[in-house]
């Protein structure tokens, strides 16, 4: 899996599915649990309250990498079960599917996990994920005013704009996204970046 | 060579009540299978409840870079497992089928007790006819 494949973002973001509304969640999680990004679109049901379902989701994935690594069937000597493992080492899962969601994960070598939940149909997200992980290194890594391991603020980030256009429900070209961002910031500078990357994708 | 790498049955409870390995590795230990079993019965569990839809049944496929695993719940609560090849098609039939050979050789064996191990042979017998099955068809593809 090539993670360093050039200083521009992926030149081909993932084509848009023709009904919008596929996402339900966007979770993005760092190596000691801490929860970077929460986006929500489309939850009817809330079970647990925001922290407990951040700490739930990321025990599940860890969790379950921890079964996946041990249940390979290809690898002759593996660890004993709930040996932590470093991002890569081990058979690691990209997805699973129940009747009502379909959960995407992928996991970068330095450990920032990011996962997507979505309609059970819907096809491998593996693109996507790193189209995402390669706006989380542009827009948020490379801001000199982050601090890591702290919660993403989508004012000061636009990571949450991109996304927001390319695979979240809005994904076409439109007017209610900008206006949306004009309200949040003032900024005339943000904004006109924003309508560039809007239009020019 | 085969698509199906192992099976296991698990107790509403999630105890591991029958395993059977079909890959070219050496058996898993028997402490490790039971330890894995609870810990999908706790992940199957878990992802419920994570669902953002009502209504959700858990886990019905896993995919990982060197293996599926299609997993079957019956209305009992029993869970049926295989892991297999990756991409490999069919295998709801093969376990719904499975279910099946456990309705008719286990539940109705007298002899039987509820949610302990499996040691009925026509069960046995018959499983590895319905895998074998499944083998021919698949590398007849």
């Amino acid at each position: 899996m090539q993670f360093f494949g050039g200083s521009e973002i992926s030149p081909s973001p993932p084509v848009p599915t023709a009904s919008g509304n596929n996402a339900h969640m966007m979770y993005i999680f760092n190596r000691n649990g801490v929860c970077l990004l929460y986006r929500e679109w489309n939850r009817p049901l809330r079970t647990l309250d925001s922290n407990q379902d951040h700490k739930l989701m990321f025990g599940l994935l860890f969790s379950l990498k921890s079964l996946t690594a041990k249940m390979d069937p290809s690898s002759t000597e593996k660890g004993n079960l709930g040996v932590p493992q470093l991002p890569g080492q081990g058979c690691s899962f990209h997805s699973f599917r129940t009747n009502t969601y379909k959960l995407s994960f992928m996991e970068s070598p330095s450990g920032i996990k990011i996962i997507l939940v979505t309609h059970p149909k819907a096809s491998d997200l593996r693109e996507s994920l790193k189209y995402i992980y390669n706006l989380y290194v542009e827009y948020v890594v490379k801001n000199p005013l982050y601090t890591p391991g702290t919660p993403i603020r989508s004012v000061e980030n636009l990571i949450d704009f991109n996304f927001h256009y390319t695979i979240g429900p809005e994904a076409s070209y439109s007017t209610q996204l900008l206006t949306n961002m004009c309200e949040v910031s003032d900024d005339l500078a943000q904004v006109s970046l924003l309508q560039h990357l809007v239009y020019n994708g | 060579m085969a698509a199906i790498y192992s099976l296991y049955i698990i107790n509403k409870s999630g105890g591991l009540i029958f395993y059977k390995d079909y890959g070219l590795q050496g058996r898993m230990d028997t402490n490790d299978s039971l330890r894995l079993a609870s810990l999908w019965h706790s992940m199957h569990a878990i992802s419920q409840q994570l669902s953002p839809i009502p209504g959700c049944a858990g886990i019905e496929l896993l995919e990982a870079d060197t293996f599926d695993l299609h997993c079957f719940q019956s209305l009992t609560g029993t869970k049926f497992f295989v892991v297999s090849e990756p991409g490999t098609q069919n295998m709801e039939n093969l376990l719904k089928h499975i279910y099946e050979l456990y309705t008719d050789y286990v539940l109705k064996n007298p002899f039987y007790e509820m949610e302990m191990p499996i040691r009925c042979e026509l069960f046995d017998i018959n499983l590895a006819q319905a895998i074998q099955k499944d083998r021919v068809s698949y590398l007849g593809r």
